[in-house]
């Protein structure tokens, strides 16, 4: 009985914190070519009235979270054609984003509240899914949780290891320099924000598709302003971005600890409890300064234009 | 095309508005020859570079390398052309490795990162730098930085390097490494163009010059065949006087004494000052030599008040302890400070020159009741453009649209215009053009004879040894000792410059001034 407890936690942990994975990660991707996108939340709310409308029509999961995917990509190159290419503050653009699709997806999914769909099935990997205890919480997720988990590792031998990933650092660290050296500073810029933008789509439609099939206004709760914070106090380090989703994603869900071990507890304390601890705990693993310096992009958010 | 020169720029014209940066110049280098090209700032040195290199494009001309026409549209190609180039910013990224570095300039010539890291020994080996590959950028000296610039285009197979001003950033004996290299290269047939304003260097290393003024190529020479002053004058002028006969001082009494001062690092990137002792007396001036990065913006900021020892007694204004107090307190005991970055810390850029003059002297009049005079401010400005010469249509005219040399000029002549007890300046002449330099030398001199003390730290050795009576270096955080400028030779300066400061007794009695060029 104890460990099914532990088991489901677990699970719930996983499939809460996600969303927050996804959106944070792409986040990361972006910051690291030195470009701030704060419209994170507006592209998840796009993501996510996107997926539920197509997924509504048309009942295929893959092509709800493909067009979720695009339409944060369209999203994304908004704010990129704004911020790169006009040179317009990158914190102006973002909250503009931001703003705009918040109102754009309440305005699309109007029709659509209350409306019920499929919701994303679980996906058991066979041969694991008996392991005691993790079988379950780790291998009989759905499919966006494993796509999560490829990418995260993807992204972090992709830093580690590939000349672009080298790149796209050494870009954000100084665009001017990457370009006096021959690198495609643009480029890898607006590759970097469109990658944050499909990666926002599919954490929005994650949430109206699969962890509560159904579309409501502002669904995201702020979970695109948590990302930010989670990549800045995760000091732009992917197990760490990984840590505090999982962090967040286990906070969420401490009410129904609460209910299953039978705690007393104010539930507004607990509604609370994963914004304060998330940011608690990664603020206290980001105190070296020193070290933080070596992985925050140096020319985050600063407007870039060639001859600079 | 003749075949017999690496690259040719035939009649290159590039106008921005306003000022028309390059006018028809040519330049002409030969296979393996080192070239120089000179010219004061704002020469257009830099634009016919940014043009031959692709970051720029002319408007006019036409360029040819080994006798065919090029087509440059981004550095990538003029890299691809076998033209490497090491900018006077150096062009690298602090927290990836040297590796890293190289690696990324390189592309797809890296080859696999595994084998590079040997090549860059074995190259930097080969022609006398050897580098660490792993090393992180962040944690090299400004000397070892140049070195990866210029291994990072030997590993091209280069066919012309461009170095802008690279001796600026070294002690004396990195440069006599740095020639060694360039000299070796040039036997192997690759051409070297460099862009200097240091002229002893240049008829010491180059084999032909091109001199550009105000745009235009006011004349070509072999540099052995002349002398500083003949090239001085090809490079300025005839009207603007280029030398100035200094004389040194002997101090009064102590005005500024620094005992045992120790900073802790703030940052990554920080060099902790380690028991810094020094004195500077009324009607003296002191220099500080020494490589960019080694504690000289850390001891400026502790001498201004910009960094705050709440608990220490290290630095004392006559018989004042100043550790705890801050720059408006330090100010009115008579501390002026003029720091090196003259767009942010000396001035501010969107604030017109009259508001950047009441910055610093509004305790001297120009307050009334909390209301700010304005016409006292606009007098005050009016009288330091009149006195010190600057530049500028008018005291409405912004900070930043000032050219480095005319602020300068300005913030200088603020600052003395209160005549200050105690002046600290951080390299008051880096990039400012001859005639500035001469005014500028002129101001400090006069202030030094009413009886200030003044401190300068700078790189420019020939600047120091002109003007300072008392002189030493700091390396990694500490000071070497401070001797009266005429018994230091130039030898004796470049190993404190280095760190090593053991030779101090067996100080060579012969005066060796270096053959500055406009000493």
């Amino acid at each position: 009985m104890e460990l099914d407890v532990i088991t489901n936690i677990l699970y719930a942990t996983i499939r809460t914190g996600t969303p927050l994975l996804l959106v944070a990660l792409g986040e990361m991707v972006c910051e690291k070519s030195g470009t701030l996108n704060l419209g994170q939340e507006g592209m998840m709310l796009l993501g996510a009235v996107a997926g539920f409308i197509t997924m509504y029509q048309c009942d295929n999961l893959f092509i709800g979270f493909t067009v979720a995917a695009l339409v944060g990509v369209m999203a994304s190159l908004i704010f990129a054609f704004v911020a790169l290419n006009l040179n317009a503050s990158q914190v102006a653009a973002g909250l503009a984003l931001t703003i705009f699709g918040t109102g754009l997806s309440a305005f699309l999914g109007a029709d659509y509240e209350g409306k019920t769909i499929n919701a994303l099935p679980t996906l058991a990997i066979a041969g694991f899914e008996h392991i005691p205890v993790l079988g379950k919480a780790l291998f009989s997720q759905d499919a966006i949780v494993y796509l999560s988990w490829g990418l995260v590792l993807g992204a972090y031998l992709f830093f580690k290891y590939h000349r672009a990933g080298l790149a796209v650092r050494a870009i954000g660290e100084n665009p001017s320099v990457g370009n006096n050296l021959g690198l495609p500073v643009m480029r890898t810029r607006y590759l970097a924000v469109m990658f944050g933008g499909a990666l926002a789509g599919i954490a929005g439609a994650y949430l109206s598709l699969a962890y509560t099939p159904l579309w409501t206004q502002n669904m995201t709760a702020g979970r695109g302003w948590i990302a930010l914070a989670l990549v800045v106090f995760a000091s732009w380090r992917i197990e760490r971005v990984m840590l505090g989703a999982y962090l967040f994603g286990f906070a969420s869900i401490m009410h129904l600890v609460a209910q299953a071990f039978g705690w007393a507890v104010e539930s507004n304390l607990l509604a609370m409890l994963p914004y304060g601890a998330t940011l608690i705990v990664l603020i206290m693993l980001s105190k070296n300064k020193q070290k933080l310096k070596m992985y925050e992009p140096m020319w985050l958010g600063k407007p870039w234009h060639k001859g600079h | 095309m003749n075949n017999k020169y690496r690259l040719t720029m035939q009649e290159m014209t590039k106008q921005y508005p306003g000022c028309i940066a390059n006018n028809d110049v040519t330049l002409k280098i030969k296979h393996g020859e080192v070239h120089a090209l000179l010219g004061e700032n704002g020469a257009g040195k830099s634009t016919l570079m940014k043009m031959l290199y692709g970051v720029v494009k002319p408007d006019q001309g036409d360029m040819f390398f080994n006798g065919r026409i090029m087509n440059i549209k981004e550095p990538a190609d003029a890299r691809d052309l076998g033209i490497g180039m090491v900018f006077q910013h150096f062009s690298l990224f602090e927290t990836l490795t040297v590796a890293q570095n190289i690696e990324l300039a390189l592309g797809d010539l890296a080859g696999h990162s595994s084998t590079l890291a040997g090549r860059i020994t074995k190259t930097s080996t080969r022609y006398g730098m050897p580098l660490d590959p792993h090393r992180l950028v962040s944690t090299l000296s400004t000397g070892e930085r140049q070195r990866v610039e210029i291994v990072r285009c030997l590993l091209l197979d280069i066919q012309l390097l461009i170095l802008d001003e690279p001796t600026s950033v070294l002690t004396p004996q990195e440069v006599d490494a740095l020639f060694k290299t360039l000299k070796s290269l040039k036997k192997e047939g690759c051409s070297v163009l460099f862009i200097s304003h240091k002229l002893h260097e240049v008829i010491e290393l180059c084999d032909s010059a091109t001199i550009l003024r105000g745009g235009k190529v006011s004349g070509h020479c072999i540099p052995k065949n002349e002398t500083s002053e003949s090239i001085a004058r090809l490079m300025v002028g005839d009207n603007t006087p280029i030398s100035n006969q200094t004389r040194r001082a002997l101090g009064t009494a102590d005005f500024l004494t620094v005992n045992n001062l120790t900073t802790a690092a703030q940052a990554l990137f920080e060099t902790p000052l380690k028991n810094i002792n020094f004195a500077v007396q009324q009607g003296e001036i002191v220099g500080i030599a020494g490589v960019a990065g080694n504690g000289q913006e850390e001891l400026l900021k502790v001498l201004s008040g910009e960094q705050i020892q709440a608990s220490s007694s290290a630095i004392k204004f006559k018989n004042t302890v100043v550790d705890a107090l801050c720059p408006l307190k330090r100010r009115r005991l008579g501390l002026a400070c003029v720091p090196e970055d003259r767009l942010g810390r000396g001035a501010v850029p969107t604030m017109d020159l009259a508001q950047n003059a009441l910055l610093t002297s509004f305790d001297s009049g120009l307050v009334k009741n909390g209301f700010l005079v304005k016409q006292k401010i606009t007098e005050l400005a009016n009288k330091i453009i009149t006195k010190y010469k600057v530049k500028t249509p008018s005291f409405r005219t912004h900070a930043a649209s000032l050219s480095g040399g005319n602020l300068q000029k300005f913030i200088i002549g603020r600052e003395v215009e209160q005549s200050p007890k105690l002046l600290v300046m951080s390299h008051p002449t880096w990039g400012v053009d001859i005639g500035a330099q001469v005014a500028i030398h002129e101001a400090i001199l006069k202030l030094r004879d009413e009886g200030c003390a003044v401190l300068v730290i700078s790189e420019d050795l020939d600047e120091l040894y002109k003007i300072c009576d008392r002189i030493g270096a700091i390396c990694d955080g500490k000071l070497s000792p401070i001797l009266n400028t005429d018994t230091v030779p130039l030898v004796q300066l470049g190993q404190w410059m280095a760190g090593d400061f053991s030779d101090v007794f067996n100080n060579q009695p012969k005066v060796h001034t270096p053959q500055g060029a406009l000493a």
